[in-house]
């Protein structure tokens, strides 16, 4: 009874291997420890390296946010932020609150602001100069909900309300719709956006106005569906930029060309979607 | 299965033996409680007051983007201001016959020279740079030099063109 409890917890441990019949060297442990069978690899001099991190806790509301300082061996690290990052919470401090998920830069969990710029933990290597503290902070200008943990409810809630999809009342009667290979050119630097919210969150108009500013990331996206030419709302879609907020708080900054970690180029895209709005006729 | 054997197989599975309880009994180490959907949306909402806004112009790298667009703006507000405020000023005249231009011309010319330029030198940089970076501006407008490359090549012939005008600008004329 206890038996077959305790290892059904045990994730890779599946029931028809023989147990008792496997001996104890040649069956992998599940955490990546080296094996006593590897040799040794040689001794590396510790590099300490000093990361401040932002924090706050919810349950405590009273305090107001504080870096802490935490002390990492880069030479038992991996190379970057993210890495560092685990390892903290890891090792050293469980209650170290931030996203991650896929650790290659394709899901846009890790945004945050590294050393003063927005970018993905995951993309962002630590800077191995010792003497010099790497200071950590979310994303900035946003609600903290956790540590490096911001409130993206509302940055969802603009990118909804461009209505990000094909739009078009007259599909093809038969198959698909067509496009030329110069038609599909248009969306390559706008369609990898994978929405980190780091270009946003870099933009002095985003910080003063995001209540009503759309912002650069939610921009490009909507002039990504303009510039489709399967989608026949265009116009539709800049009749609803047309006020002194939504789109034309933009004063083209280029924080968001310069920050973002997939080297796309939002304020490029608005500076588009402007001229085409002046020098079309309505 | 008896404990003894249990340990005798732990470490084939990853487990540590200095914690052999682990094996015998499930042990939480957080505890979760019952909440209505009405009392989730009001600690939730409790925790929205009060969140803190995350830090933002003071930590974020200066760069020149940024830096230029922000001194954009300042130079136009100030050279605005201190053009309306000079021409207000002429409005004193009845009250203080000093102000006029006949005075202030000689103001200027009993200046030393280090004073004379050191003041044009103060309005020739936000002037040059407010003209200069207003150029660039236009070219965005009309589509031009929107990569990063050429943002930043513009950004410093601008920062230069600033500093060779605004010299000759204020020690040359």
């Amino acid at each position: 009874m206890i038996r077959s409890t305790a290892l059904r917890s045990l994730p890779s441990c599946s029931a028809a291997r023989p147990v008792a019949s496997v001996a104890p060297l040649a069956v992998r442990s599940f955490n990546a420890s080296q094996s006593r069978g590897f040799a040794q690899p040689a001794e590396r001099p510790a590099q300490l390296k000093e990361f401040k991190i932002y924090r706050w806790n919810p349950d405590t509301p009273a305090e107001k946010p504080t870096l802490q300082s935490y002390k990492v061996d880069l030479s038992q690290c991996g190379p970057m932020m993210l890495d560092a990052l685990i390892k903290i919470k890891n090792e050293v401090d469980p209650t170290l609150t931030f996203r991650r998920s896929c650790r290659e830069g394709i899901c846009g969990s890790c945004a945050m602001n590294i050393d003063g710029v927005n970018t993905l933990a995951c993309l962002c290597r630590i800077d191995k100069d010792t003497s010099k503290t790497s200071k950590v902070y979310p994303l900035p200008h946003m609600y903290v909900v956790k540590d490096l943990v911001p409130d993206l409810t509302l940055f969802y809630k603009q990118y909804k309300s461009i209505e990000p999809f094909l739009k078009n009342d007259n599909p093809p009667a038969q198959g698909e719709f067509l496009q030329s290979p110069e038609e599909r050119k248009k969306l390559d630097g706008m369609y990898e956006c994978i929405l980190c919210a780091c270009c946003s969150t870099s933009c002095p108009s985003y910080w003063w106005n995001q209540d009503q500013y759309l912002g650069p990331a939610v921009l490009m996206q909507a002039y990504r569906w303009m510039a489709d030419s399967r989608d026949s709302y265009g116009a539709d879609r800049k009749e609803k930029m047309q006020n002194s907020m939504s789109l034309y708080r933009c004063h083209t900054i280029f924080n968001c060309a310069r920050t973002c970690p997939k080297g796309l180029n939002p304020a490029m895209a608005i500076a588009k979607m402007k001229l085409e709005m002046a020098t079309e006729s309505a | 299965m008896r404990e003894d054997r249990l340990i005798e197989i732990a470490p084939q599975y990853g487990l540590r033996l200095s914690s052999p309880g682990l094996l015998l009994a499930q042990r939480r180490f957080a505890s979760t409680q019952p909440v209505t959907p009405a009392d989730e949306i009001a600690i939730l909402n409790n925790q929205r007051e009060k969140r803190p806004t995350s830090p933002h112009l003071a930590i974020y790298q200066p760069q020149l983007t940024w830096i230029a667009s922000g001194f954009n703006r300042l130079t136009g507000v100030a050279l605005s201001g201190v053009l309306y405020g000079a021409s207000l000023l002429y409005l004193l005249h009845p009250v203080f016959p000093a102000i006029d231009s006949a005075h202030l011309i000689q103001l200027a010319h009993d200046m030393p020279i280090w004073l004379k330029g050191g003041v044009k030198l103060l309005f020739a940089i936000p002037f040059t740079f407010h003209t200069f970076n207003g150029m660039r501006h236009l070219g965005w407008d009309m589509g031009k030099g929107l990569t990063l490359k050429a943002t930043y090549a513009s950004g410093y012939t601008v920062l230069a063109a600033t500093a060779v005008s605004s010299i000759y600008l204020a020690f040359f004329v």
